[in-house]
């Protein structure tokens, strides 16, 4: 019989290449749940907390998910590419989320967006070349009573006047530069 | 019949009763901050902080600092509550560090409150003692009659305001508990004693008893107490909050939401108590019947009939789930419910569970709401720590689990049978109903999905009767209606009132009216499927029917107050932009409909409109109601329709005149220099970044109009109004 | 028994089985409901809208493929409002579509383009912007327009539901919602297994395969001066050929196919079940070797290219299984270069073969870098059924007056056996009618295993005992069904020696590469399998020699040419290998 067939189940070497990319949590979770009933029902959750871990979902991250749930690649990148609040690309130190939601409209949170865009000199859903900040919107963070509202990370400004943005920009920026500095200071030499 | 159940609730209420009295709150000094998002974000905790540094510095161990929910007050964050043993709780507005210093040492520690930033203050000294009549705004009571006969009283005895104030107040939400004549219920602060009055003897035995002599007037004692007491006895000076009625609500700002002890304080998990001792199902279900409750996240169905229909089932195996997505721009009522009083919402829910049968119930929470999830997990976890869920709750055998699953972002998984979807781990498009989710829902299991607000009822009409609840309400819909009210209101909030009260109510005496002295001219409600009110509406009564037949519905709550600077030509834009880009593109109509009709609405604002616009607006819109796969689709064209319908001539301005009436479209006004009132200042010029103005110093300046862009920063920079927008 | 219900249907009353669809009960009494995304074969989406009617009681249209109708309904199917609603859905899908059917690949067979006539949709209303995509040709069988996608979702739920791949999803949301492989990935990159489903199921031109038209007319056009243009034909194509020029569903047009062939220019005609049989031949001596020596069984057929990438993607592991025969097509263009060549004295590098594959698979296989010989291609271009068709109407021929022809010889002629092997269930079939004879020392009495047929698609077993040897089969066409054979397998439930498995439903009859059928049947239909199956069986049943062993010819070829099956030249060149693929495929 000649040697025609070169069958490999290499999957316990494409495993290892898999789990590799995931922190421990998100393998824990994983695991966890395969035990389940329903487990593929898990996978918005676990993107969740991958994209916790790395700031956004990678080609990698998601192939690693799909392999290690058993759930297929397409259904992943489906699911992920579905929901808004999963990026698939990196994103900036800072996020900022400008709220559109009604009354954050209705009091001119346009203007505030339109300033933000001229400051940064990107579009929405991009970042902006020094990494620093990435723009997004958002439909109502529910703090109507602070209209507009802009979210910088966690923190929430409001009200905001489009003026008030380069000094609110400034802030970060400082705060950047600060924390790159100290980062670098403590790298051992 | 469990026996257990009872005892149960029993060594859980008296163990709440030891750790409260413990805490011996009633003599301590309570200084109350809200902890909620919106809370934080104003800045809450960096004033908890300075009090408890205050406090610790102080040395003194009567006063406590006790965290709360969200009233829902939301414009005047940070909001702190000082409460005094002996006398009238205060409540302060827009809260920082400084004045957290004066607040400590001027009114804890000086006994003189810092009235200037008291909540909606008058500048007026706070009275030593006030008397709240309920003046329900549909039992046509005695209420209001009563209060001026009592204001009369005072005076003709000499007796200032500033001893005795008589107060209005809205429904007390205990209606039907008087026996007899119709009485009113009248709530005497700082006592906390409540009243029931019928006639002008009652009101002099009052004023003898309970003012001259300083003691309670024992015959006249309500005989049990309305549901929102408390609140309304830290709150109730405020006509924001006294005149709503608080039933979804009445722990928010109450209770602090992480304590298991302060919820069974206030009845919690008493109804639940009650539930699982009679073990009959039929029974919840007929008091939810009687209490005509009917869906909360909008759809208006009728919740007893709901769960009737699961429970009915053949299949075993059924999920309950709260509806927590909330996806509405504007609607911020179930965030604060979940956040600030999260155990009513898994009580309501446990017994739901009991009532149709589950084993599993869901939170879907959008994942934008953070502090909800972890307050909901905390109430969870502390729930199943004490025998409230899991095996066996409260000793009945009744095993019932509930997990969070998170949202992602997409609007559109607030639909029923895209919720499940999401659930499952498929992206959220909705699927053919029927099958309706009661029949096949979850992994194909009959599902009851339920809004945040309805679940908050649950316990409340549990423990106070169905009819209670339906007395509240309208012949349709029983009970109260939690609306979020934002826009160009002064007073922006969470806002509880019966249904059937008027629009103008809500807006008007309780959310203050239009900001900025402006004319109202319409009001949203229901969010991005809803539709607008006119102005000549606003008496109308809010309940489902009416708004719908008025061309809005009542949505999940979202009320948006608008004025006349406010184009409805761009406020249709604005909520079509939001259903286009929240449409999740499964079905041709909603997917490549509302493309289509922002398209033209886009065209419209920018001056380019057409005439036969219209015709194709409403084709559009006709064939997205009639023929999308589901109700964000089928509602999506409503904010169109309903503008349409009610000014139909700010479209036709647009389109034929290429003017916008409010000057809001920034392609069709122009901004002129008045020469009368310009002075030369140059301060326009300089702002202006295309560099258009022209004009030499002290002389009036001049647009170029083929330069300008209409960005209106020299609008907005002027200082002697000498900038017209037209 | 299910219950019986009444309903009302544009004024008329019937009685239907309870949880009949509004759109079939309709269909009973003869409306024809418009509609797009449905499919019988697939689970219900309900997207497309169109067939949606007034149902009393709604202010709303139901999709009727997907509402189930209870008793005492009310359904409006045309009602001026519904007709005015169906035609502003297909104009708001025409508003987002290319506007070249003029020059689109389904002109004249696309079910948009039909509904938009019949529904007399002339004007266009609400046009404004417009979805932009790159086209993907980067795999070797099938095209990806997303520009003329319509959202159907078909191409997803049979790439999932039927053959169980799961390689396409929708991605993104709303009016950005595109349909491709994960991350939107060129095809190539993907799990596609190149059965070509998706085109089969496409309403649009959406999916459509790799044209290879173009480097056949070349080749014709060279024909005198540089090539000999032989042309191959798989069983499947005589069985459905004929429906392209409007022959009911299941005429046999062998001979007239030969003909239209040669007329187009073709040097030789020959036919891929002469080495089906030759297949057999090798496969079954492969299987008494694997049983006799131990070799690791089941033995799983090996023709069906979308299958073997399914297996090298999905199942790398069972590679050692598979057997290691070529394909019928592989195998007949590796003799047209070798054998052949020698016969004829000419020089491979002259020869010019042509495949005409129901298959879209097909043409990948013919770029698999394993099929050379001598440093050429085996195969040089592989034209599916559809682009014979259109070859054929384009060259002018009128079909239907063809006098019919034979094959050339020696590569042409075939037992009934070979021509079976377009049915789901006929390599084994034909496989069993020459082992029996190899291990009993005659031809069975009934030819005709009926147990491994089927046109419904249920997974077949079945055991055959000869000569103190029982065979366990089993059969499955469509790979969901495969992958319940194989998991099977491999949890070691079952202990069969030979599977038969194709990718396409119905086998090669169904395949990604014949006709569209006519409006109003869909190529899952269990109806038309049965009916392009029956032509094959019909050829079977009519010949003389049923058997492959029996196949003359073949005994010529191995007695001059290759010795003996499974012989050093005969793996030389009749037999290949597998290698595990990537991207791994997820069970």
């Amino acid at each position: 019989m000649s040697d025609c067939c070169h069958g490999t189940d290499n999957w316990e070497e494409l495993e290892r290449g898999y789990r590799a990319m995931l922190p421990a949590d998100v393998l824990a979770f994983i695991d966890a749940n395969r035990a389940k009933e329903h487990s593929e029902s898990m996978l918005i959750a676990t993107l969740h907390m991958v994209q916790g871990h790395f700031g956004h979902l990678g080609p990698g991250h998601l192939e690693a998910v799909a392999q290690l749930m058993q759930v297929p690649l397409a259904k992943v990148t489906g699911v992920a590419t579905f929901y808004h609040y999963f990026r698939l690309q990196p994103r900036g130190r800072y996020l900022i989320n400008v709220c559109l939601g009604t009354a954050c409209y209705v009091k001119g949170a346009e203007k505030v967006a339109q300033k933000l865009t001229e400051e940064l000199g990107i579009h929405f859903g991009e970042t902006s070349k020094d990494g620093i900040f990435s723009l997004e919107s958002t439909r109502c963070v529910g703090t109507c009573g602070l209209a507009p509202v802009v979210m910088i990370g966690d923190e929430v400004h409001g009200p905001l006047s489009p003026s008030q943005i380069p000094t609110l920009l400034e802030g970060y920026l400082a705060r950047a530069a600060e924390d790159m500095m100290a980062n670098s200071a403590s790298e051992p030499k | 019949m469990s026996l257990s159940a009872p005892d149960f609730y029993r060594s859980l209420a008296d163990r709440a009763a030891a750790t409260l009295a413990d805490r011996d709150l009633d003599r301590k000094i309570l200084i109350q901050v809200g902890s909620a998002t919106c809370e934080h974000a104003a800045g809450s905790q960096a004033v908890a902080e300075e009090f408890a540094r205050h406090l610790r510095a102080s040395g003194r161990n009567d006063i406590v600092i006790h965290r709360t929910g969200c009233t829902g007050r939301c414009s005047r964050e940070p909001i702190v509550g000082i409460q005094v043993p002996g006398q009238i709780p205060v409540k302060y507005e827009r809260v920082n560090r400084d004045l957290v210093h004066r607040i400590f040492t001027e009114h804890i520690q000086s006994q003189t409150p810092v009235l200037k930033h008291i909540l909606d203050h008058t500048g007026e000294a706070l009275p030593e003692r006030e008397f709240m009549f309920c003046e329900g705004s549909r039992c046509k009571g005695p209420g209001a009659g009563l209060r001026e006969r009592f204001q009369a009283l005072l005076e003709t005895r000499g007796i200032a305001p500033q001893k005795v104030r008589a107060a209005a107040a809205s429904c007390f939400g205990a209606c039907g508990l008087s026996e007899g004549a119709p009485a009113a219920f009248v709530l005497a602060r700082p006592e906390k004693v409540l009243y029931q009055v019928a006639t002008e003897e009652d009101l002099v035995a009052l004023i003898e008893g309970h003012v001259l002599e300083g003691r309670v007037v024992e015959r006249l004692k309500a005989k049990q107490e309305p549901i929102a007491l408390e609140f309304l006895e830290r709150y109730g000076d405020v006509a924001f909050f006294n005149r709503q009625s608080r039933i979804a609500l009445r722990n928010a700002g109450v209770v602090d939401p992480e304590s298991l002890e302060e919820y069974v304080a206030y009845d919690g998990f008493k109804a639940l108590a009650e539930v699982l001792t009679r073990q009959d199902p039929d029974w919840v279900i007929s008091e939810l019947t009687k209490a005509r409750l009917r869906g909360r996240g909008g759809g208006g169905f009728t919740t007893g009939a709901k769960w009737a229909m699961a429970r009915k089932q053949a299949d075993a195996t059924r999920y309950i789930i709260c509806n927590g997505d909330e996806g509405d721009p504007g609607a911020f009522m179930d965030r604060s419910m979940l956040e600030s009083d999260p155990f009513n919402i898994v009580e309501g829910m446990i017994i739901g569970g009991h009532s149709i049968g589950a084993q599993k119930g869901f939170f879907y929470i959008r994942a934008e709401y953070p502090l909800a999830i972890k307050r909901i997990q905390m109430a969870i976890d502390i729930c199943k720590q004490n025998g409230l869920l899991g095996a066996d709750i409260m000793g009945s055998g009744f095993d019932f689990d509930l997990e969070i699953r998170l949202g992602a972002g997409a609007f559109v998984c607030g639909e029923e049978t895209a919720l499940i979807r999401s659930i499952e781990g498929e992206r959220g498009q909705p699927k053919v109903r029927p099958p309706y989710p009661t029949d096949r829902g979850l992994w194909g299991h009959p599902t009851v999905i339920n809004n945040v607000e309805t679940f908050a009822n649950i316990s409340a009409i549990l423990r106070f009767s169905g009819g209670w609840y339906a007395r509240i309400g309208t012949e349709k819909s029983g009970g109260t209606k939690v609306f979020a009210l934002a826009g160009k209101v002064k007073h922006t909030g969470l806002v509880e009132v019966p249904l059937g009260t008027t629009l103008s109510r809500v807006v008007n005496e309780i959310g203050g009216g239009v900001s900025g002295g402006k004319a109202l001219k319409a009001i949203q409600t229901g969010g991005p499927a809803g539709g607008f009110i006119p102005a000549s509406m606003q008496d109308m009564e809010v309940d489902f029917e009416p708004l719908q037949k008025a061309g809005s519905i009542m949505g999940s709550g979202g009320m948006i107050v608008l004025s006349e600077d406010d184009c409805m030509v761009d406020i249709a834009k604005f909520y079509m932009a939001f259903s286009q880009e929240e449409s999740c593109g499964k079905c041709t109509p909603c997917r490549e409909g509302t493309t289509r009709i922002l398209e033209i609405l886009e065209r419209i604002t920018q001056g380019e409109g057409v005439p036969e616009d219209m015709d194709k607006l409403h084709r559009l819109s006709r064939l997205c109601q009639r023929t999308s796969l589901c109700g964000l689709g089928r509602a999506a064209p409503n904010p169109v329709l309903s503008s349409l319908k009610h000014f139909r001539d700010e479209f036709e301005a647009h389109i034929h005149d290429k003017h916008c009436p409010a000057k809001k479209c920034v392609a069709l006004i122009r901004y002129e220099i008045n020469a009368e009132k310009c002075i030369g200042c140059t301060i326009c010029a300089r702002n202006c970044p295309v560099e258009c103005i022209s004009g030499a110093r002290k002389e009036a300046h001049v647009i170029n109009q083929d330069a300008c862009i209409k960005c209106g920063n020299c609008f907005d920079v002027c200082k002697f109004t000498a900038i017209d927008r037209v | 028994m299910s219950q019986m219900i009444n309903l009302k249907i544009d004024g008329e009353t019937i009685l239907v089985p309870e949880g009949t669809t509004v759109m079939d009960a309709a269909e009973q009494i003869g409306i024809h409901i418009p509609r797009l995304c449905y499919h019988p074969d697939l689970s219900l989406e309900g997207n497309c809208r169109v067939c949606v009617v007034a149902v009393e009681g709604f202010d709303h249209g139901l999709a009727s493929c997907a509402t189930r109708a209870w008793d005492g309904m009310e359904v409006q199917t045309n009602s001026p409002m519904i007709r005015q609603a169906r035609r502003d859905i297909v104009e708001l899908l025409l508003d987002n579509h290319p506007k070249d059917c003029q020059t689109c690949d389904r002109d004249g067979n696309c079910e948009l383009q039909n509904l938009s006539y019949r529904m007399g949709v002339r004007e266009r209303h609400f046009e404004g912007r417009r979805k932009q995509f790159p086209i993907d040709a980067t795999s070797a069988s099938v095209v990806r327009n997303a520009e003329k996608c319509i959202l159907c979702g078909r191409c997803i739920r049979v790439c999932g539901e039927v053959q169980g791949v799961f390689n396409l999803s929708q991605h993104g949301r709303g009016f950005h919602t595109v349909v491709g492989p994960a991350n939107l990935a060129p095809m190539d990159e993907s799990t596609c297994i190149h059965c070509g489903q998706c085109v089969s199921v496409c309403p649009t031109a959406a999916f459509i395969e790799q044209d290879h038209t173009e480097r056949v007319w070349k080749a014709l056009a060279h024909k005198r001066s540089e090539k000999h243009v032989v042309v191959t034909t798989a069983p499947a194509i005589r069985a459905a050929l004929g429906e392209a020029f409007g022959l009911p569903i299941g005429t046999p047009v062998t001979g007239k196919m030969v003909t239209a062939l040669r007329r187009m220019g073709f040097d030789a005609v020959f036919d891929v079940n002469f080495t089906a049989d030759l297949t057999i031949m090798e496969e079954a001596h492969e299987l008494l070797h694997r049983i006799r020596n131990g070799g690791p069984l089941p033995l799983l057929t090996s023709c069906s290219p979308g299958w073997v990438s399914f297996l090298e993607k999905f199942y790398p592991e069972l590679i050692p299984h598979m057997s290691s025969c070529k394909s019928p097509m592989q195998m007949q263009s590796t003799l047209l270069k070798t054998y052949y060549a020698q016969q004829k004295g000419l020089d491979p590098k002259d020869i010019y073969v042509v495949s005409v594959m129901p298959c879209v698979a097909k043409k990948f296989e013919a770029a698999r870098p394993e099929h050379v010989v001598d440093g050429l291609p085996t195969t040089d271009a592989v034209i599916t059924t559809r682009e014979l068709a259109q070859m054929i109407k384009s060259y002018g021929i009128d079909f239907l007056k063809l006098p019919d022809g034979d094959f050339d010889h020696p590569l042409g002629a075939s037992s009934g056996a070979g021509d079976i092997f377009g049915a789901t269930g006929g390599v084994m079939e034909a496989a069993l009618r020459t082992a029996a004879f190899k291990l009993t020392g005659q031809n069975l009495g009934n030819l005709d295993l009926t147990m491994v047929r089927s046109a419904n698609g249920e997974i077949r077993e079945a055991s055959i005992h000869l000569a103190g040897q029982t065979i366990n089969v089993a059969v499955a066409d469509g790979l969901q069904n495969g992958k319940v054979l194989l998991d099977a397998v491999k949890r070691g439930e079952k202990d069969y020696h030979l599977i038969e498995i194709m990718a396409c439903p119905g086998g090669c009859i169904c395949g990604g590469g014949q006709p569209y059928p006519p409006l109003g049947t869909y190529t899952l239909d269990r109806g038309l399998r049965a009916a392009r199956a029956k032509a094959l069986y019909d050829i079977d049943s009519a010949k003389a020699i049923r058997c492959s062993h029996d196949n003359p010819e073949i005994q010529k070829l191995y007695a001059d040419f290759l010795g003996e099956p499974l012989s050093e030249k005969a793996h030389d060149l009749l037999h290949t290998h597998y290698t595990a693929r990537t991207p791994r495929g997820i069970r």
